[in-house]
């Protein structure tokens, strides 16, 4: 089971930030949460980035979770 | 300072080889966006917008197409309108609507310099005769320059589709606020009652320009066959291909853009303005067309960053420990969204392990230029904020500005305010390494003040690719997709060097057009050392890889029998000497064909940058002159590849950060036009202003990186805005809460000081 937590001000959750579902992959993290709240999908594939562990992953959908990884969402980052 | 015990010695890393591009800049050899030419090219110039806000009624061009030696004009009309789309193209999503609509204005002129028409002509006099010759019919509207009067209910509005998003209920209104940004975490409420002491304060800062010296400049050939080629300076000619195929509804691969150096981006050169506009005029004149522009078009019309309004509360224990923090930022993002803001949100508490915090973030259009990413994009403007409210804390709490925030230090394990759980950082390292710097125990003297602040940047990966061939004589060419703005060719070519070992005089680095190597995203983020790093690394263990299979064939023996070490293969039991990459490149048409190889990645796990700067300045009592006289930037840098570049650009970053505390701003008259548009009046600092900028480069390496490279390029010029205010506070006893401290605004304050008692 992977601990996915959700920033509070995310579309499509109602405010739940706190999630658990299982996953193998970071893709596969973000089919399970387009099942729970219709539309995230897209949204996450598009604008967000995942610290897996504390390690930030963008546009990554092939990256390995394992059981009882801490899958954290936030914005993606640029720079200058 | 830490080493991982697995490392193995290094020969090359670490050492301080000469630039490989230094003779070609330094002779003047080197070629920039504007030494670039093609035979027969035409000259292209912009007519701009002189209001600030307008309709545009109407554009003749007749004249100006008439005039001999005129070959095209164009306006907006010439470009198809794009749908609302985000591109993750460039340094960051775009809306390629608003992207376009930037590089030449359709029904309205949103900031004085807005491209509203363009030409190209046999001469530059003829270009600029024709300019005069279109004639522009608008209907001036209202403007709003500032950050808070655009946020008013009254404000005139830029665009009347705008709403704002992340607000509940959506609005049905048109605002000038494009996105309302929120990170949270605990009980805020409960956090300020747990408070012993707080302490509050407002910010504002100024737009300020990323001034690289090198303005901008392309060549653009619009084939007869329908080819294109686009010769610039950029930070990702990928991004420039990308974005001008959108803009002018092509296929990528009908645009080929190939990279000139470039003379300083710093975030700036991560967007299009000349290309697709020198691309029309070629695919109407039927010749190539060089743009450059002036440095009074650069001020006008290229991005900026955001000025900002902010606010900051600090809640404490006696003993300093933070309890609760609230953060609000207002940003201007210029005449489109999309400020910094976002980043800025994610970076204010940083550095901070603080249980109860709300950051509430405002993204603003305005009538100004569309900002561009400038190095740690909105990180210095909200450290400025924070960083000057914990000098003020650790001033009431009578604590040590460094123990404050030691004692409130994020560690590993520490769960981010910005989400993530932190590892392998180096924060607390570099704290201990200022703290224990000479400069830290040093007396000041009169009229001297001593400023402290920190800062971070995250640091990126991202999409790099990378090829490394080896010549028949051993030697081995890297080639990449990055273009170099901070030295990536000379950590290239000792990355490759010291995995192939070799020499690394035996390695020569070059930058591809977008036909010749495959996709990289810009040169930004501090991720090039890193992740095209990485794809150069991979490349060369391939070739590693490739040559061990080779000599397993030449000397017909079982692939267990033979190591790779010291840049060769060796037979275990020594019965045979060593085949080099030499040996084996020599014969390499006989054992399988020229020895290549290509690696395109996806690079994850980037270590993020925590930097802590010491200020010392010295205030002229009589006018108000600031003085930096010592200045001393810690940083973690994970593994400084090539230390002399690393320190460069810390020093760089401090540089343009004093600037932005001291001196630089854009001033606008009542009509919203710029009116110090040139280095003359915008005062960015020079050699003589600053004294040497001292660097501790702290190495808590990235284990995601094979000999540790964390990002360096951004986190130095996060610090150096509080670094300076809390030094003229501590030098003056006057707490300046707006950008930038020049001499009139500390000479204002000082008298309101002194009639204040």
């Amino acid at each position: 089971m992977i601990h996915v937590i959700l920033p509070a001000d995310l579309p499509f959750t109602g405010g739940v930030t706190r999630v658990e579902v299982q996953a193998e992959t970071l893709k596969s993290l973000m089919l399970a949460l387009e099942q729970r709240f219709p539309g995230l999908g897209e949204h996450l594939d598009r604008k967000m980035a995942f610290a897996v562990n504390g390690e930030i992953h963008q546009d990554a959908w092939f990256e390995p979770l394992d059981d009882g990884a801490e899958v954290v969402v936030l914005p993606k980052i640029g720079g200058g | 300072m830490s080493e991982s015990p697995n490392t193995p010695k290094l020969s090359v890393i670490g050492g301080r080889p000469v630039r490989p591009d230094g003779v070609d800049k330094v002779t003047g050899r080197a070629l920039f966006g504007a030494d670039f030419a093609v035979a027969g090219q035409l000259c292209g110039r912009v007519l701009r917008s002189p209001h600030a806000h307008a309709k545009i009624i109407s554009i003749d061009t007749r004249k100006a197409k008439a005039l001999a030696g005129v070959k095209a004009v164009v306006t907006g009309a010439d470009f198809p309108n794009l749908k609302s789309e985000v591109h993750e193209g460039g340094e960051s999503s775009s809306d390629l609507r608003d992207l376009a609509m930037n590089v030449i204005a359709r029904e309205k002129a949103l900031y004085e310099g807005h491209a509203v028409a363009a030409v190209a002509a046999i001469s530059p006099k003829i270009a600029e005769e024709a300019l005069r010759l279109i004639s522009v019919t608008y209907e001036a509207l209202p403007h709003v320059l500032e950050v808070e009067a655009a946020m008013a209910a009254d404000a005139p509005i830029l665009h009347d589709h705008m709403r704002t998003g992340g607000v509940k209920p959506a609005p049905t209104t048109a605002s000038n606020v494009a996105k309302r940004h929120i990170f949270e975490r605990g009980d805020l409420s409960q956090g300020f009652a747990d408070a012993d002491v707080t302490y509050e304060g407002r910010y504002t800062t100024q737009a300020v320009h990323q001034g690289y010296i090198e303005p901008h400049a392309c060549v653009a050939q619009w084939g007869e066959d329908g080819q294109c080629d686009v010769w610039c300076s950029s930070q990702g000619h990928f991004m420039i291909r990308a974005y001008c195929a959108k803009i002018l509804n092509l296929p990528l691969s009908d645009v080929r853009v190939t990279p000139l150096e470039i003379g300083g981006g710093f975030g700036g050169k991560t967007t299009v303005y000349l290309e697709p506009l020198a691309l029309a005029l070629s695919r109407q004149s039927g010749r190539p067309v060089k743009m450059v522009m002036t440095r009074d078009e650069v001020f006008r019309a290229t991005g900026p960053t955001s000025g900002a309004a902010m606010t900051v509360r600090l809640g404490a224990k006696r003993d300093g420990t933070l309890t609760a923090a609230k953060v609000e930022l207002k940003f201007q993002a210029g005449a489109f969204p999309g400020s910094p803001v976002g980043a800025a949100c994610m970076t204010a508490l940083a550095c901070y392990d603080v249980p109860n915090f709300e950051v509430l973030g405002w993204d603003v259009v305005t009538n100004t230029p569309k900002v561009a990413a400038y190095r740690a994009p909105g990180a210095p403007i909200v450290a400025f904020a924070v960083e000057s409210a914990m000098d003020e804390l650790a001033r009431q709490l009578k604590i040590d500005p460094i123990e404050l925030r030691l004692k409130n230090a994020v560690r590993d394990g520490v769960i981010a305010a910005y989400g993530p759980k932190y590892r392998n950082i180096g924060y607390v390292e570099t704290l201990e390494a200022l703290k224990a710097s000479d400069h830290y125990k040093a007396p000041l003297g009169p009229n001297q003040g001593r400023g402290f602040a920190v800062g971070f940047w995250f640091n990126i990966g991202g999409e790099s690719t990378a090829s490394v061939h080896i010549s028949e004589d051993g030697g081995a060419t890297v080639t990449t997709g990055s273009p170099d703005i901070g030295g990536s060719r000379a950590s290239m070519q000792m990355m490759a060097a010291e995995t192939l070992g070799l020499p690394v005089e035996r390695v020569r680095a070059k930058i591809a057009d977008t036909a010749s190597i495959g996709f990289s995203n810009v040169t930004g983020g501090s991720r090039t050392t890193f992740a095209t790093g990485l794809a150069v690394i991979e490349a060369c263990r391939k070739i590693i890889a490739d040559a061990t299979r080779r000599a397993v064939g030449t000397w017909g023996v079982e692939a267990d029998k033979v190591v790779w070490t010291h840049g060769q293969v060796e037979l275990l039991d020594g019965s045979k000497p060593p085949l080099t990459l030499a040996d084996l490149a020599k014969e390499s048409g006989k054992t399988g064909g020229p020895m290549s190889a290509e690696v395109a990645l996806n690079a994850q796990g980037a270590g993020p940058g925590f930097g802590a700067h010491l200020c010392d300045l010295e205030v002229d009592p009589e006018t108000g002159h600031v003085s930096v006289v010592r200045y001393t930037a810690a940083q973690d840098v994970g593994r400084a590849i090539h230390p002399a570049y690393v320190e460069g650009q810390i020093q760089g970053g401090v540089a343009q950060g004093l600037g932005w505390a001291l001196n630089e701003a854009y001033l606008f008259d009542r009509d919203g036009r710029m009116e110090n548009p040139g280095f003359l009046d915008y005062r960015m600092p020079v050699a003589s202003d600053l004294p040497m900028i001292d660097t501790i480069l702290v190495e808590v390496q990235n284990p995601r990186h094979p000999f540790g490279a964390k990002g360096v390029g951004e986190t130095p010029i996060v610090p150096p805005l509080a670094a300076a205010a809390n030094a003229v506070r501590s030098a003056t006893g006057l707490r300046l809460n707006d950008l930038p401290l020049a001499p009139p605004v500390i000479l204002a304050a000082s008298d309101l000081a002194k009639a204040a008692e």
